[in-house]
């Protein structure tokens, strides 16, 4: 029982990453209607940030100034490599950020380099025992995280003029540029935003351990989280994101007893479930089933 | 119909092959040329072009179904292992450290392989006929994790991670097709071999391209609801179009490795397929001469950045040193397809297109 208990809250800490990066895609997604894969990129960009960071001027400084980084890295991407493709097929301008991820992601390699990188969080693997079930508090500050920057983005998007501005452009882009709504502004918040969660997310992914170049893959597992809450939705990024990571935690305490499995069979989870998922659902469980007209 | 060769006077003229004198003279002199390279070059740059001849064909599989039938598949690289885990089983050595049945012929593994990937193909084609778009890109993302997994575990058909097996072997009716003897070298055999097994697999698909089914996978990538209205049978013709794409993918895969002659389970990841994919955008999609120019292009792209390493001395050639040409290359690939997306949606080939409509108009340049 208290192996269940510890494997659901560990799975509650990675799922939160999981849920500020499908957060990510999904607001690029409703503004642009483009899958953006280059947000491993940016985790990955963000994460090494906070590593150059923190050591200067600590954790808690370094964490809002890597997303800000990030941020405008992610502007200058949409400013040179997507605002061209306005207009053309999604799947083009989707393969483009494709390419950008991949340059990206060698430059941010070379800033890694051959040394183990730390950010710097005042974690570690600390524990804390609450009777006899026992729990990482970086997983505890995983959750605490993104439940303040999802109860933030809620109220972003539901008080302030901007927000409302991107619902609007979300809802139909032409109605809203007739009433005066920016586009192209709603567009560069849209992948500022995703950028600036992708730091965070990519930070409390690395908190703990060590910062390595295969920590992208970790980003790239938020795609089955989309897929699994709708692309469109975003409480189903939340959502996902929270079961997702419950799910590969229970199968990674699980699956050992089942030999032929192999091992690590937990990190394709995400992957199987999202198919199984979509031969029930095509729209994944909370996205808007689209209406076709010839 | 001298001095007029855009004349046309029947249906089969309109559909043929090579409908211009032009295209009749360069193919002529492509193939002449291609076929005396071996006495032009050294055996290393041959062994490569082999490999570009085996990379074209696995392109111009992923070109029918991405460029042609309009259904994006970063899975590529998932279908391409099957291809190359299936022929190196079946003519692996029986008593070795890995599954072999000991069927060394070329003419037995080679379709098995691409039969074996097609099955693959139909299997993974419903959630193609329910999904559109970027859906299934994901979708067939998670393919190629699930596929790697697949194949990092099987440690008994595919060696194990970071050991890899030996690939299949050329044989075809019990002789060596590729060992040096008085005739010729091996790397010259083999680049024979590729170029006509490249010729035969563009043409077969150039013949598709142009026949009913080929129009039906225009008319669903152009606009697949309009398609399904005039009659084209939308679940079948994308499930014909992951069958067959998948089988050029499984025979290229089964080839692939012959030329080096190992390989491990690695080597399947989701870069092999954005490579798939950057060979046919650069090169230009939805025609079969661009799959085959991004492939060569993309395959010779390695060779070019050590070659660049010359030029441009900052450049090292240590993979652990900054920047290497290692890096240089990978970013070359990323960049690569937005400069290309971004300036030259149809890749080689539209840079093709336009220099022939200038020299055709020269010098008058309207």
């Amino acid at each position: 029982m208290t192996e269940l208990i510890e494997s659901l809250l560990r799975g509650l800490g990675t799922g939160s990453v999981y849920a500020l990066l499908a957060l990510g895609f999904v607001i690029i997604y409703k503004a642009t209607r483009v899958i953006s894969f280059a947000q491993p990129a940016f985790m990955l960009a963000g994460v090494v940030a906070v590593t150059y960071l923190s050591p200067a001027v600590g954790f808690w400084a370094a964490v809002p100034l890597a997303a800000l980084g990030t941020a405008l890295l992610a502007l200058g991407v949409e400013r040179s490599a997507v605002r061209p493709m306005v207009g053309r097929p999604a799947f083009v301008v989707a393969i483009i950020t494709l390419g950008v991820d991949v340059a990206v992601r060698v430059v941010v390699n070379a800033f890694i380099g051959l040394d183990v990188r730390h950010v710097g969080d005042p974690w570690g693997l600390r524990t804390l025992a609450l009777g006899p079930v026992e729990m990482q508090q970086r997983h505890l500050a995983a959750v605490a995280a993104a439940a303040l920057l999802v109860a933030g983005l809620f109220a972003f998007f539901r008080f302030t003029r901007t927000g409302l501005a991107m619902r609007a452009a979300a809802l139909d882009q032409e109605a809203a540029l007739a009433h005066g709504v920016s586009v192209g502004a709603v567009f560069a918040v849209s992948w500022a935003l995703a950028g600036g969660l992708a730091a965070v997310a990519g930070t409390f992914a690395a908190a703990g351990a060590s910062v390595d170049s295969a920590l992208w893959l970790i980003a790239l597992t938020a795609l089955p989280v989309i897929i699994l809450g709708g692309l469109d939705s975003l409480p189903g990024a939340v959502i996902g994101g929270l079961a997702v990571g419950v799910l590969q935690e229970l199968v990674a305490t699980y699956a050992n007893d089942v030999a032929w499995l192999g091992g690590n069979v937990s990190v394709i989870t995400p992957y199987v479930l999202m198919l199984v998922v979509l031969l029930v659902r095509p729209y994944g469980l909370f996205g808007t089933r689209e209406v076709e007209r010839v | 119909m001298r001095g007029r060769p855009l004349l046309r006077t029947s249906y089969a003229e309109e559909l043929a092959l090579l409908d211009t004198p032009a295209k009749r003279w360069w193919t002529g002199a492509l193939l002449v040329l291609a076929f005396t390279l071996p006495f032009l070059l050294t055996d290393d740059l041959l062994q490569l072009l082999a490999v570009c001849c085996v990379a074209a064909i696995g392109a111009i599989g992923l070109g029918l179904v991405t460029g042609y039938a309009g259904q994006v598949s970063l899975g590529h690289a998932f279908f391409l292992g099957i291809g190359a885990y299936t022929a190196a089983a079946l003519s692996g050595d029986p008593d070795g450290r890995v599954i072999g049945l000991g069927v060394t012929d070329i003419a037995l593994w080679l379709p098995a392989a691409g039969l074996v990937a097609a099955v693959a193909g139909v299997l993974v084609a419903p959630l193609a006929t329910r999904l559109r778009g970027l859906y299934l890109a994901i979708v067939t993302l998670g393919l190629v994790f699930i596929g790697q997994h697949i194949f990092n575990e099987w440690s008994s058909l595919t060696g194990g991670a970071g050991v890899g097996r030996p690939a299949a072997t050329l044989e075809f009716l019990g002789r060596p097709l590729a060992v040096t003897d008085e005739v010729a070298t091996r790397d010259q055999k083999l680049y024979w071999l590729m170029l006509a097994l490249l010729l035969v697999f563009a043409l077969a698909a150039r013949n598709l391209a142009r026949s009913r089914i080929g129009r039906a996978f225009t008319a669903i990538r152009d606009r697949d609801i309009a398609a399904g209205v005039i009659g084209v049978n939308l679940p079948r013709y994308k499930t014909v179009a992951f069958a067959v794409s998948s089988f050029y993918a499984g025979c290229a895969g089964a080839l692939l490795y012959t030329v080096t002659g190992f390989f491990d389970p690695g080597s399947f990841s989701l870069l092999l397929s954005v490579q798939y994919i950057a060979m046919v955008l650069i090169g230009g999609a939805g025609t079969i001469s661009g799959a085959v120019a991004g492939a060569f292009f993309i395959t010779l792209l390695p060779r070019l950045t050590r070659e660049l390493q010359a030029w441009v001395p900052f450049i090292s050639t240590q993979p652990n040193e900054v920047p290497n040409v290692f890096q240089v290359e990978t970013i070359l690939y990323g960049v690569l397809i937005i400069v290309f997306l971004i300036f030259e949606p149809r890749g080689l080939f539209g840079l093709w297109v336009r220099a022939r409509s200038y020299w055709k108009a020269w010098p008058f340049s309207y």
